[in-house]
């Protein structure tokens, strides 16, 4: 035979491995125009949330002589029924909303998604046994059900956390343990159990990196959603309480000024302001979140 | 001569990949009169598939056209409307994919999508085109032509349903049929009956045919002409039995030497492995019924059958993921624990596996550095500077330079793939290393660069093997002994050569018989008997 045949000619592309952060900036190099825009707008509450005491000219909880303020150089936004700086406790509420927000996603990751592995890869007992619970949780509307825990348990932040954290879990767990369920049934998880490996290593190094993007698109929209729960929650008057500044307890307590509007366009806002804050932070996670959906779910080549 | 039914002339597509334009197909000609079947070989990527499909006047999706000419009767398809294009297809020019379950609807029936394209171009009214379907499936040798068109797709096996696609594609009755490997799929048995009734339709209907497949012996049988294609070129075009007889490129010898592959099998009393009266099954469905296996050391045993025979539930039971309902698996003359969960970490080092699919095999978010790496730590013990060591004396062993170490699993081609997964399987140095069909998801230029490397480990390792197949060549490169399964039972059991030598049981000889051989009159004898 004149052609040997040899196992390193054999097709197969290589393309020449880049570093790390050359691979992240080349993909945010090519982000479309709405996720520079969400990211920009994060990296911004990002700064205002870390940095609140040097940014609020007053303090969070500091009263001034005169509530319902029209808007002035002194108080930028006006002060609240109270005389408390709009302006500043929009800052500071950054800090806690999106503070607090963030806390809840990550327990109710680690609960839904710890979870959600082990019960795709037991399969048996164990996951009847937490999917059933799962769906029991899932059946009571969740506002109604956080309400009522809120009210036996009292409105401190952490059980506001435990408890969000715990009701959002459900979701986590059934999109955990359905994108797990396919990557279970791939014969290199059976090969790292024929290896004799235990279920943590097969839970960390064998399924969860291959689940990692859709979990983390999931972290986005997940946190949105905690975010307006913890909100309206507020709003409501079981969430975050005062004195601490709350962008959905802020709504509520200017509420009343809107009817002003006719009178005095600016003072009409004040409670919209809080509002725009929740909204615009939402917007802005879903564009970065969107973006991160297509790059990784292999759509791109039919753009 | 008449005019051709179809002439490519100079056709280069591009395919869309990696986020550029990458050449396909550079440059071939093809020439098809009618009733004349031509044969399109060579190993995947060659772009076979994608020059049937080019001659509907069709590129798909990530694909185009870029330069020559495709003439389907005298009429330009390069230049016709994509709505022209569309009245041809199906009524003039059809195709039979490879997966007919992946191309049948199961939300409707057979009949009803054997006769839609008809129905659509108006050829024939409803109850004609139906008359003529069940005719076509008593043509195909389908049991119950009256009613199995009534069926769902499900509600037949996958040899029928392929029979049932070829009828689909006759319906119309097309001047041209472009088959894109309609039996790789299919059993061996089952295969037979398909080719069988493919030529006969093409033989009757004098239809034109573009047979599309990576098996040299299936395309001896169906064409009158082969065409080879390399890298998107023409390697070279001749009469079936002059390309067979008188290959003229070192590359169309190479694809004919690969079957030509043999091992002078041996003997060895000392026995590594054992089953013992195996009965296994899932759930309430029994699958093994009292299957007895020996394995000798430092030798090879193929287990061969058809799907659903068995094989690969007993490597299940070897490996412990399925504990025998009754039974037991001895190794080295201890019985062990029948539950993976029960064995300790020595005796699952000793038995290693192989899997088909080497992509699924492999973690594609880990470096081949950390899966032939895991083993070494967890084994052995190896870690940091011992264990790159180890993996680059691996690399070696399995014909690859440690520049490999950092490659994922995407970046590496089938054979390569293969490879990987037996260094892992290595990393652990076992006894007993069970290979489910390893080498039936490759192109057989790669198969045999595997099995030559599977025969050199054996010799220098002195390890044995459990090789699940149902390709009869493979079994001729590598096997000692012979095991051939059917129905959850063990037909036979034996050295290669009196396995193969006659007389066989009834099984054996259909299971042998059904295999192609290169002989152009193969299927028209097999018929005959």
């Amino acid at each position: 035979m004149t052609e040997t045949y040899s196992a390193k000619d054999e097709v197969g592309q290589v393309r020449q491995r880049r570093s790390r952060w050359d691979r992240i900036w080349t993909e945010l190099k090519k982000a479309p125009i709405t996720a520079w825009f969400g990211m920009i707008v994060i990296a911004i509450y990002v700064i205002v949330a870390v940095f609140a005491p040097f940014i609020a000219p007053y303090g969070e909880a500091e009263v001034h002589p005169l509530p319902f303020a029209p808007w002035s150089p002194e108080h930028l936004f006006g002060t609240d029924q109270i005389g408390r700086d709009v302006f500043s406790r929009l800052i500071y509420g950054a800090r806690n909303t999106i503070g607090i927000a963030f806390l809840t996603t990550i327990l109710a990751f680690l609960i839904g998604g710890g979870l959600g592995l082990v019960a795709a890869i037991n399969q048996s007992w164990l996951d009847q046994i937490l999917s059933r619970a799962v769906d029991v949780l899932m059946a009571i509307p969740a506002l109604i059900f956080a309400l009522m825990l809120l009210s036996i348990f009292g409105s401190s932040v952490w059980s506001l956390v435990v408890i969000i954290a715990l009701l959002d879990s459900t979701r986590v767990f059934r999109l955990t343990r359905a994108v797990a369920m396919n990557v279970v049934v791939m014969d290199f998880v059976e090969a790292a159990r024929l290896r004799g490996e235990g279920l943590g290593w097969v839970m960390r190094r064998e399924i969860l990196p291959n689940i990692l993007p859709p979990l983390v698109a999931e972290f986005g929209l997940r946190f949105c959603f905690v975010f307006l729960t913890i909100a309206a929650l507020s709003f409501l008057g079981v969430g975050i309480q005062p004195p601490t500044a709350d962008w959905g307890s802020m709504v509520r307590q200017n509420a009343s000024l809107i009817q002003f509007a006719q009178y005095d366009l600016k003072a009409g806002l004040t409670p919209i302001l809080p509002a725009a804050a929740i909204a615009l932070l939402t917007i802005a996670v879903n564009f970065v979140v969107d973006w991160f959906l297509i790059k990784t779910s292999g759509l791109r080549d039919e753009v | 001569m008449s005019d051709p039914l179809l002439h490519i002339k100079d056709i280069h597509i591009d395919g869309f990949s990696d986020e550029r334009w990458h050449k396909i197909i550079k440059g071939v000609d093809l020439t098809l009169h009618r009733g004349q079947v031509l044969g399109l070989i060579g190993e995947s990527g060659a772009g076979k598939s994608t020059l049937g499909l080019a001659a509907m006047g069709f590129a798909r999706p990530g694909c185009r056209l870029t330069r020559g000419g495709i003439w389907f009767d005298g009429e330009d398809l390069m230049q016709a409307s994509e709505s022209r294009k569309q009245t041809l297809r199906g009524a003039r020019i059809a195709y039979v994919a490879q997966s007919a379950a992946a191309a049948f609807n199961p939300a409707h029936r057979l009949i009803d999508q054997t006769i839609e394209a008809t129905l659509r171009h108006g050829l024939r009214p409803g109850d004609d085109a139906a008359e003529d379907a069940k005719a076509l499936y008593a043509a195909m040798d389908l049991p119950d032509p009256e009613t199995i068109g009534l069926r769902y797709p499900h509600q037949v096996s996958g040899g029928q349903l392929q029979r049932a696609m070829t009828a689909m594609a006759m319906s119309a009755r097309p001047d041209l049929i472009i088959f894109d490997e309609p039996t790789t799929a299919l059993d061996v048995t089952t295969q037979v009956n398909v080719l069988a009734a493919m030529k006969d339709a093409v033989d009757r209907f004098n239809t034109a045919a573009i047979y599309i497949t990576h098996d040299l012996a299936v395309v001896a049988q169906m064409a009158d002409r082969i065409k080879v294609l390399r890298h998107g070129e023409e390697v070279e075009e001749a009469d079936t039995r002059d390309m067979l007889t008188n290959p003229k490129h070192p590359y169309t010898r190479s694809l004919w030497a690969v079957r030509a592959l043999h091992k002078p099998s041996l003997r060895e009393d000392d026995t590594i492995l054992s089953i013992n009266n195996v009965t296994a099954s899932y759930g309430t469905a029994p699958v093994l019924h009292d299957v007895s296996i020996r394995v000798p050391k430092g030798r090879t045993v193929a287990i061969v059958g058809e799907s659903g025979s068995g094989k690969s539930t007993t490597a299940r039971v070897i490996t412990g993921l399925l504990p025998p309902l009754k039974g037991a698996v001895q190794f080295h003359g201890d019985t062990l624990p029948p539950a993976l969960k029960d064995r300790s970490r020595d005796q699952l080092q000793q038995i290693q596996m192989i899997y088909q699919m080497a992509d699924t095999a492999m973690n594609p978010r880990q470096r081949v550095s950390e899966i032939i790496g895991r083993p070494l730590d967890f084994y052995r013990g190896l870690k940091g500077k011992a264990q790159a060591q180890e993996v680059a004396r691996l690399l070696e062993l399995i014909e690859l330079d440690d520049s490999f170490a950092d490659r994922l699993p995407g970046e590496l081609s089938g054979g390569q793939k293969q490879r990987i997964c037996i260094a892992r399987a290595l990393a652990a140095e076992p006894e007993l290393i069970i290979c489910d069909e390893v080498t039936s998801a490759l192109d057989q230029v790669v198969q045999e660069g595997i099995l030559k490397l599977l025969l050199r480990l054996q010799d220098d390792l002195g390890v044995s093997y459990i090789f699940i197949t149902h390709d009869i060549a493979t079994v001729e490169a590598i096997a000692d002994e012979i095991v051939v399964m059917h129905q959850g039972k063990v037909v036979e059991q034996g050295p290669k050569e009196d396995i193969f030598a006659p007389p066989h049981p009834a099984y054996t000889e259909l299971l042998l018989s059904s295999v192609p051989t290169m002989d152009p009159d193969w299927l028209e004898k097999v018929r005959q008997t």
